[in-house]
């Protein structure tokens, strides 16, 4: 602990010193100054609108310090033992009134313009549905130029394995952990490049088109951010909020964005990943993504109990996990680990349809998973953290169940 | 505690003081319940401070080291709620209470029965509070406090709310009865007992600022009340007031309480402009500059403050209409802010200045609140707002003007008016110690949250991807180390209790003006049984 702050302290300070000098080109750049100009038409125009009112703003704040300290000095007492006595003047009141008013018409023209240019989200070629769930987003795909029916959606994750950000240093104590406390003591692997940035599945979209992202919610407000594309748009139940982004082509590549309004616990964990393609290679992606949508859930058996574990456990991770603990042991859901729930036979069916139709707090989740991955992960809470049922479910016990 | 139980001011003290814990229990008089509220506010603000630090500790490094996401999410939430309702509020309260009076010549507030209850309201308000938190530390199970930041969001805090958010309406309730009733307090003694010859427009600029501050109180607290009430029957009793589910609105919930909201960050800022426009003529020796401006620039703030709420929702998706209306209405604003900070400047300008613990204050007050009226009008613009907008730059704008402007400008007036309360000068080492400290970890606490805020950090992260790590590691020394140096002003606010230092004469300040250096420090039990007369 001590030598990391140490480190942090030094590769800091250098990075501080030398961070003015460098221009970030990826997101992940450490240590930015300023606002990101980032990809789009938007991005730069809002960028182009911060850095003027940043000049102005700098320039009005140094003129007053300015005339603060040089009165500091030459008005203080040693150097200037009678003080005037004056306490008014029409004038300058007036001026430092009819000035200021000035300056801020200057800065209100160019930013109607750009307003009005972020409010016109007409003729887009691609609308996405974006939908904000604790703690996740879902992409649906709606239409995509002449094509009115596309039928491909999907849930996107966290990617980052909770080992990463479960570093506890205490176990109990003032500050219990709650979920984490056999991980005190423990070496934490090291942070990825994309810390707390990655996702499982990105959302995909073409460059040199503009894409209308339609933004809601299914729970509590969230707030749709990637600072690349300009602007961020809250998600709220009930209303459907709009906002677009176009991509320049040759701009193509990962771009990284995070919920922006308080959601609850894991606010600071769901992020956005977006992967700009070009038209070409968006297309070839969607006719497969749609084939595969019309196809209907995959129901092929698992060959045994091992590989509905292995599928059952990612599952877990990214869908599970954050509520029920990695290792079963509970948290905001319920625990798994030996419990009758888990493990009675009596329990089975019903366990399968918490998952699929969700129970009080827990979120149904058979829009978010397939049938095989619902009988994989089920397989998995079973005979796994200790539990030892051997009750394999296949795909279509799910696919079955209403 | 301060002042004189046991001095007698030789003619006007018809009946002793009453001793002991009667003496604050019961208190119907100005100066003790002042007492009361600043040392409660005190209490308050280290205690937020703390909840500080846990969310600074948790921040020093990415990954989850000290709590939980959860329970971060419960420190932000109630740092929050103590430093607005229980820090800054309940302070400038007790400025008030003892300064009002004082200053405009009256022997007490005018209603002082209600006076000792808006206090005694308070501490009960906030054990409910941290009652809550300290269940979520220590409590089995950990039952979960608020969660859902200060600005308590439907429908986090309604349908996805703890149980604990019941408490919470409770304790808002509470400490908004406790806040009308300082209000209503203000506003008949400021009407009714000025004495003769204080005309309105010779009232001292703290009194203005504190009588217009005291409308937007009785203004904008109901509707805080009906917020709160509004969740509370949609939380239990069946209606959807903020339930899109059952045809209501989430989005109506941030229009009403934005409209307490932004008031409210008035209601916190403005009796600091009275503070500071007492402080700067004094250790200027010059009379305040455009003493009528000031005064019309301080009620424009307030009216204006009626008009700008929707800036804080910028990104829910208003029409084009509506977002333009608000943007132009918010950069209005920085007109009579700026010119009030151009009269503090021109105040000083050829004055004959000396720089004592007040002064030196008032001027970090002026230099930094501005950054955040700058930072302020920058967030104004509503194209780049989408970018600002929830991420660190407004968490950096608003402790700017919170801690570096009310804050800062809480202590200029305990630096400036204990001699008067305690009869003792406050300890200069001490002093000194406390306000560099305190300026220069500020600013390294809060001045990298602009960049990590450009940056694109979100606020309300319990943890962040790896680029905001430099920034937010200098952020929590600077914190930790803002947090330390206010203990030092516990040690000068004890000493001045205990009577250890210096005399204090009726007048400690040369250049001071104004009719509380006219009674004796520290101030009489009764002061101003015969009114003053004001030529």
């Amino acid at each position: 602990m001590q030598s990391t702050l140490f480190h942090r302290a030094a590769v800091g300070l250098t990075s501080l010193m030398i961070s003015g000098l460098t221009f970030a080109s990826d997101w992940t750049e450490r240590s930015e100054l300023d606002l990101r100009p980032g990809v789009t038409q938007v991005s730069q125009d809002i960028q182009d609108l911060h850095t003027t009112v940043l000049w102005i703003v700098t320039v009005i704040g140094l003129l007053v310090f300015g005339l603060i300290v040089y009165s500091m000095i030459s008005h203080r007492r040693a150097k200037n033992p009678n003080p005037s006595t004056f306490h008014e003047n029409v004038f300058l009141e007036v001026l430092w009134t009819v000035i200021p008013f000035v300056i801020l018409i200057a800065m209100a023209v160019p930013a109607t313009r750009v307003l009005v240019q972020i409010d016109d989200s007409a003729e887009s070629e691609l609308t996405v549905k974006v939908t904000g769930y604790r703690w996740k987003w879902s992409y649906e795909y709606l239409t995509y130029e002449d094509d009115n029916d596309i039928g491909v959606s999907f849930f996107s994750n966290l990617a980052t394995p909770p080992e990463q950000y479960n570093n506890p240093v205490l176990a109990g104590g003032l500050f219990p952990y709650g979920t984490a406390k056999e991980l005190v003591g423990k070496e934490a692997p090291e942070k990825d490049h994309n810390y707390q940035l990655e996702v499982d599945n990105k959302l995909i979209i073409p460059s040199g088109q503009k894409v209308r992202f339609l933004v809601t919610s299914d729970d509590v407000i969230h707030s749709f951010w990637i600072p690349d594309f300009g602007g961020k748009k809250d998600a709220i139940p009930g209303f459907v909020n709009e906002m677009w982004a176009k991509v320049p082509e040759g701009k193509e590549g990962t771009y990284y964005g995070q919920c922006a309004e308080l959601c609850g616990k894991n606010h600071a964990f769901m992020p956005i990943a977006v992967e700009v393609v070009s038209q070409d290679e968006f297309k070839t992606w969607i006719a497969e993504e749609k084939e595969k949508a019309a196809s209907g859930p995959d129901l092929t058996p698992f060959t045994g109990l091992d590989q509905a574990m292995d599928e059952g456990k990612q599952v877990y991770a990214s869908a599970c996990a954050l509520c029920h603990g990695a290792n079963g042991e509970g948290g905001i859901g319920l625990p798994f680990a030996g419990t009758d729930f888990a493990t009675k036979p009596e329990h089975l069916n019903e366990h399968i349809d918490v998952l699929v139709n969700g129970r009080a707090a827990m979120p149904a989740f058979k829009a978010q998973l397939t049938p095989r991955q619902i009988a994989a992960v089920v397989t998995y809470e079973r005979n796994a953290f200790g539990n030892d049922t051997g009750d394999l479910i296949q795909p279509a016990d799910v696919n079955d169940h209403e | 505690m301060s002042t004189a139980a046991a001095t007698h001011d030789d003619h006007h003290d018809h009946h002793h003081a009453p001793t002991g814990l009667k003496r604050w229990l019961f208190s119907t008089n100005h100066k003790d319940i002042g007492t009361l509220y600043l040392w409660f506010s005190f209490a308050m603000f280290l205690a937020g401070g703390f909840m500080a630090m846990v969310i600074r500790a948790e921040l020093l490094e990415p990954g989850m080291q000290f709590v939980d996401p959860e329970f971060f999410n419960q420190m932000t939430t109630v740092h929050g709620l103590i430093m607005v309702f229980g820090a800054v509020m309940p302070a400038t309260v007790g400025l008030a209470n003892w300064m009002i009076p004082l200053m405009i010549g009256a022997p007490d507030m005018a209603l002082p029965r209600m006076n000792n209850w808006s206090f005694w309201i308070l501490p009960f308000a906030f054990a409910i509070l941290i009652g809550s938190v300290i269940m979520s530390a220590f409590g089995d199970g950990n039952p979960s406090a608020p969660n859902f930041g200060w600005t308590f969001y439907a429908p986090l805090s309604t349908k996805y709310g703890p149980d604990s958010t019941d408490l919470f309406i409770l304790s808002v309730h509470m400490m908004g009865i406790s806040s009308i009733m300082g209000a209503i307090n203000v506003v008949v003694t400021v009407f009714n007992m000025r004495a003769p010859g204080m005309t309105l427009m010779k009232m001292p600029l703290f009194v203005w600022t504190w009588l217009i501050t005291a409308f937007l109180l009785i203004a904008v607290i109901p509707v805080l009340a009906g917020a709160v009430t509004m969740m509370l029957t949609d939380r239990h009793f069946g209606t959807s007031f903020f339930d899109a589910a059952g045809g209501g609105d989430p989005v109506l919930f941030q229009h009403v309480f934005w409209f307490f909201g932004h008031p409210e960050v008035y209601i916190m800022i403005l009796p600091s402009f009275g503070i500071v426009s007492a402080i700067i003529p004094a250790f200027a020796r010059k009379p305040l500059f455009g003493y009528a401006s000031m005064v019309y620039a301080t009620a424009s703030i307030a009216l204006l403050s009626f008009v700008v709420w929707a800036h804080h929702m910028f990104t829910v998706g208003m029409p084009l209409a509506g977002t333009l209306f608000f943007m132009y209405m918010t950069m209005l604003i920085s007109v009579p802010t700026g010119v009030k900070v151009f009269n503090w400047v021109a105040t000083m300008w050829r004055g004959s200045m000396s720089f004592e613990l007040p002064m030196k204050w008032a001027i970090a007050f002026v230099v930094l609140f501005t950054c955040g009226g700058l930072s302020g009008l920058m967030l104004a613009i509503t194209p780049v707002d989408f970018q600002y907008h929830d991420t660190y730059f407004v968490v950096a704008h608003f402790h700017y003007v919170l801690v570096t402007g009310a804050i800062f400008s809480i202590f200029a007036a305990a630096y400036y008016w204990l001699p008067k309360w305690s009869g003792v000068m406050p300890n200069k080492t001490l002093g000194e110690l406390h306000f560099w400290n305190s300026l220069i970890s500020a600013n390294l606490l809060f001045f990298p949250m602009h960049f990590v805020g450009l940056a694109g950090m979100p606020r309300r992260y319990a943890d962040y991807a790896l680029q905001f790590a430099d920034y937010n590691f200098w952020i929590s020394i600077g914190g930790f180390w803002f947090g330390l140096s206010q203990l030092l002003f516990l040690a000068v606010a004890v000493l001045c209790a205990m009577k250890k230092g210096e005399k204090a004469a009726a007048k400690p300040w040369d250049g001071a003006e104004g009719l509380e250096w006219e009674v004796p420090s520290p101030a009489p039990f009764h002061t101003y049984d015969t009114p003053p007369v004001v030529k």
